[in-house]
């Protein structure tokens, strides 16, 4: 009995890879073209929808039911928790993606270059109600790749109980942090996370306020690929000045996107360089806090952070682009939407109009907004994933007291090498 | 029931070899032949009718056959072999020799970021993103109608409110339409309006109409608003080109890539196939050659070492409470298999955070200032740490399974002979211990060789020389090769798969020599 049992078992799942396998090829193709033949049939289109973030897939959860109903169609929102462009990416060429996606617009240069996204046509009147930053950010090869919703920028979170006054330079805050440190007042001068492996997003305001560059501009004023500046002459002093920091103390390895927000929380440091996704945490710890832009060090270069955009992108191997460009173009660019996503995750909105509206319950939003006024917008291009890495690895050898040149130069043939494959 | 019926009868089949195979029908017997009939019949059933939707007529036959072989082959009392082979042999080419075929072939093309599709999803890629809404051209509220069964756009012009009828055609005049306070045309004399549910479930027809005027096309943008624009862009199959801005950009076979004259290429690409391009890149290039000993040294260390200490902790505590004294066995037995238990990927994370020199758990602990995870050393140290940690419940485990099977009596038969425990465990016990659980080392080492998150979550590689971002001091293969094809830039996805034929050959040709020294170790204890 045993024996046969087994042999059945056996057999069972023979021929379920005997189908599997050999229907592989038509089953791929099956996926295409079922709901091709089917839509007209249903009477009815489906938009599916793919979102990063529980909160935001919540909040987005009732308008996208909202504009079914009105559309006469069903809308299934789905949350992508683990590396959502990759996943985007990949279905979308197998052609089980999303008819939209929502995510961050620095996607947009490989989303391009795999043919994932396509161009959103907004009107003039949309786009004169966006924050400008944020239309910039989502523009790429002069063409508007999203809907932007929210804007975020890292800005300098501060105690106010220890550390009254707002600092005007850089060299404030880390003598204001080395005072409350030595009268044990706080653990750390300064939380700003950097962990064993770098952090190029938190340490590119400080890099640029000493001097640094990643790379050159265009003549249209985008980031250009072909002039990789990270270990240029002026960057050399950046990275100096990032190595002077670790020396102080000031940056340290062992602070971690774990840690950061919550040593803050505890009032063990005075000053936090964190964005809008910090606030919840600051706010339930209960101190007095103020929000600033990252002062620029003493006679040094504006201490420009990266500015992030949120945005709804079309996907274009969607089953239903037209009702995508519906959502996408005329249905989230409304207020409403804007201030719900708000709610569920506090990010200023990149609508002025909902921004407005935000304005009187939470001066927050503004505080980070006006932080971020004269921000970079993240460089969409493609080659901007190459710079994170090697900059991260020499920012932490620079804290540990390597020398910035060889940092620098290291850095800049990483950065190189990968770009030219 | 009919456990000693079958034994009979293969009983009866050792002492008849030569005559007829007899089987008994059982209950058992018929209920699984009919679930698996029954299973083979329903995957043809749910494969068929959309293989016959999409006219894929070769897999439709490929699929029968399936099918018809698989009756054939339990239906008959004959091909009794074969009814044991055939799934073990589609179980290796599933799971064994496709994966490994597929990942040569894809070994051969530049398949990755920006190369994902083929040239013609690349081709419409590059047009449809170099569409651009014609300077000055009006501005446009759609309304989706039918005449007769035939797709309408009616386009009001939002601010002249003019009303025309675009079809595939071009633009014609539309006389006495209603329109609502919004822009849409509520009726029409001649023109079925659709509702919105109805023009959405069209909506790929709507996608596809295309107005032509004279300044481009008239294309919908959702389902309330119709924009004309201009491809700035578009594909010349003469040339094999793509004609405009910046352009000609020609079809580069080799590389995937439209390019210019200047050298520049449009960012859409497509699959090719590169040859063997991948793998002498391995070879050739300096950042990989120039750091391969290295690294191979370390990955080495640490899966030698990783396996050496899981094995040797595992086994002593395996020991210790194989003991005939050890009392409460079952619950340490427990507790000890925790750590097996628990989520690896979750522990990786926990141990890095306590590694941490300033908030981690161990420095406050034994007040220590160390900087763990930062320094080439204590990083080294830590990382077997964490491994052995996760590693030897597994150890235990099979130790305590392949020391029931040696029989207390050798070990005292040992001592009445005079041996020392010691040389009772060194003379008796390991080496037959070994014996079982070599191959189980073996494929530990192979495991521990790539095994990329003990050191991704925890060190990422680091820590770095300061002229080095490339090579971290904990750095194995696979996670280096790693950050080569995905950590920087984009996925390449070709080059991964070079990479891994690369570290499969090594860890073959390394298991395959701990395979064979196993072996003569086997034969001297024989």
């Amino acid at each position: 009995m045993r024996i046969r049992a087994l042999a059945a078992l056996a057999s069972v799942a023979f021929a379920a890879t005997a189908c599997g396998g050999s229907a592989e090829t038509p089953s791929a193709t099956q996926t295409q073209a079922a709901p091709a033949a089917s839509t007209p049939a249903a009477g009815g289109g489906k938009l599916v929808i793919w979102s990063e973030g529980a909160k935001r897939t919540a909040a987005l959860k009732p308008f996208a039911e909202q504009f079914g109903k009105e559309n006469g169609v069903t809308v299934e929102i789905k949350e992508i928790a683990d590396n959502p462009q990759q996943t985007f990416v990949t279905a979308s060429q197998q052609g089980s993606g999303p008819d939209v996606m929502v995510g961050a617009h620095d996607w947009i240069g490989n989303m391009v270059q795999n043919g994932a996204v396509e161009p959103v046509n907004l009107t003039e009147e949309q786009k004169a109600a966006l924050n400008p930053v944020a239309l910039k950010a989502v523009t790429f090869n002069g063409q508007v790749y999203g809907a932007p919703y929210a804007v975020e920028n890292l800005a300098l979170i501060r105690n106010t109980t220890l550390a009254p006054d707002t600092p005007a330079t850089f060299d404030e805050v880390v003598a204001k942090g080395a005072e409350l440190k030595k009268a044990g007042k706080v653990k750390e001068i300064l939380c700003l996370q950097v962990s064993q492996r770098g952090d190029a997003y938190h340490a590119y305001p400080l890099f640029a306020s000493a001097g640094g560059a990643l790379f050159g501009t265009t003549a249209g004023g985008d980031p250009d690929p072909k002039q990789v500046l990270i270990g240029g002459g002026d960057s050399v002093k950046a990275w100096g000045k990032l190595g002077e920091l670790g020396k102080q103390g000031v940056l340290k390895a062992s602070i971690t996107p774990e840690n950061s927000i919550a040593t803050f929380a505890d009032g063990k440091c005075a000053f936090l360089v964190s964005g809008p996704w910090a606030m919840n945490d600051v706010r339930k710890a209960g101190f007095s806090y103020d929000i600033s832009p990252i002062p620029p060090f003493e006679g040094g270069k504006p201490a420009t952070p990266f500015v992030g955009v949120q945005a709804f992108f079309v996907a274009a191997k969607g089953q239903n682009k037209v009702l995508a460009q519906e959502f996408v173009t005329n249905y989230v660019t409304n207020t409403e939407v804007a201030k719900a996503l708000y709610q569920a995750d506090p990010r200023p909105p990149a609508l002025t109009a909902a921004l407005e509206e935000v304005k009187a319950s939470d001066p927050d939003a503004v505080k980070f907004l006006d932080a971020g006024k004269d921000g970079l917008p993240m460089p969409a291009i493609p080659e901007m994933a190459a710079i994170w890495e090697p900059f991260g690895i020499a920012e932490v050898s620079v804290i540990k007291g390597g020398d910035p040149a060889k940092a620098a130069k290291a850095a800049q043939d990483a950065v190189e090498k990968s770009l030219r494959k | 029931m009919s456990a000693p019926s079958v034994t009979k009868a293969a009983r009866d089949d050792t002492a008849r070899p030569s005559g007829p195979r007899r089987r008994e029908i059982t209950t058992g017997f018929v209920v699984t032949r009919i679930a698996v009939l029954g299973v083979a019949a329903a995957l043809l059933l749910y494969a068929l009718p959309p293989l016959v939707a999409d006219e894929s007529w070769p897999a439709v036959v490929v699929v029968c056959l399936a099918t018809a072989a698989i009756a054939a082959l339990y239906l008959t009392r004959r091909f009794v072999p074969a009814k044991y082979l055939i799934p073990g042999t589609v179980f290796l080419l599933a799971f064994q020799v496709f994966p490994v075929l597929y990942t040569m072939s894809t070994a051969l093309t530049n398949f990755g970021d920006g190369h994902r599709g083929g040239k013609q999803e690349a081709i419409a890629a590059i047009e449809t993103a170099s569409l651009r809404q014609v300077p000055g051209s009006p501005e446009y509220a759609l309304t989706a109608a039918l005449k007769g069964d035939e797709l309408v756009f009616l386009l009001v012009d939002t601010k002249t409110k003019q009303v025309q009828a675009g079809t595939e055609e071009g633009l014609s005049p539309v006389d006495g339409a209603k329109l609502s306070l919004t822009g849409k045309v509520l009726e029409a004399p001649g023109y079925t309006v659709l509702t919105t549910a109805q023009a959405a479930a069209r909506g790929k027809e709507i996608t596809g109409l295309a107005v032509p005027t004279s300044g481009g096309a008239i294309k919908a943008n959702g389902l309330s608003r119709a924009v004309e624009s201009r491809a700035a862009l578009a594909y010349d199959a003469s040339c094999d080109c793509i004609q405009g801005e910046g352009g000609p950009w020609r079809a580069d076979e080799s590389r995937g890539y439209f390019v210019n004259d200047k050298g520049e290429h449009l960012a859409q690409g497509w699959q090719v196939n590169v040859g063997l391009a991948n793998f002498t890149r391995v070879v050739t290039d300096p950042t990989i050659s120039g750091h391969f000993l290295a690294v191979f040294a370390w990955n080495l260390v640490f899966a030698t070492g990783s396996v050496l200490s899981t094995f040797a902790l595992g086994m002593a505590v395996a020991l210790a409470l194989h003991h005939p004294r050890m009392r409460g066995t079952k619950i340490y037995r427990i507790v000890i298999v925790l750590p097996y238990a628990m989520p690896a990927f979750a522990m990786l994370l926990v141990w890095r955070d306590m590694f941490n020199r300033d908030f981690g758990l161990i420095n406050s602990l034994t007040g220590l200032n160390l900087d763990w995870l930062g320094e080439p050393t204590t990083a080294r140290m830590a990382v077997l740490l964490v491994n052995l940690w996760l590693g030897f419940p597994y150890m235990f485990l099979v130790t305590t399974g392949a020391l029931q099977a040696i029989p207390r009596e050798m070990t005292e038969a040992a001592g009445i002979d005079g041996a020392s425990p010691w040389q009772a465990f060194r003379r008796v016990t390991l080496p037959l211990l070994l014996v079982a659980l070599a191959p189980l080392l073996i494929s530990s080492f192979a495991f521990n060789f790539n095994n990329f998150n003990a050191i991704q979550l925890t060190t990422g590689g680091g820590p770095f020389d300061v002229d080095n971002t490339q090579v971290g001091k904990t750095d194995l293969l696979i996670t280096y090769t790693f950050r080569l094809a995905f950590g920087t830039g984009s996925a390449q996805f070709g080059f991964a798969a070079a990479i891994s034929v690369f570290i499969f050959a090594l860890v073959a040709t390394i298991s395959a020599i701990g395979f064979r020294m196993t072996r003569k170790q086997e034969e001297v204890y024989r």
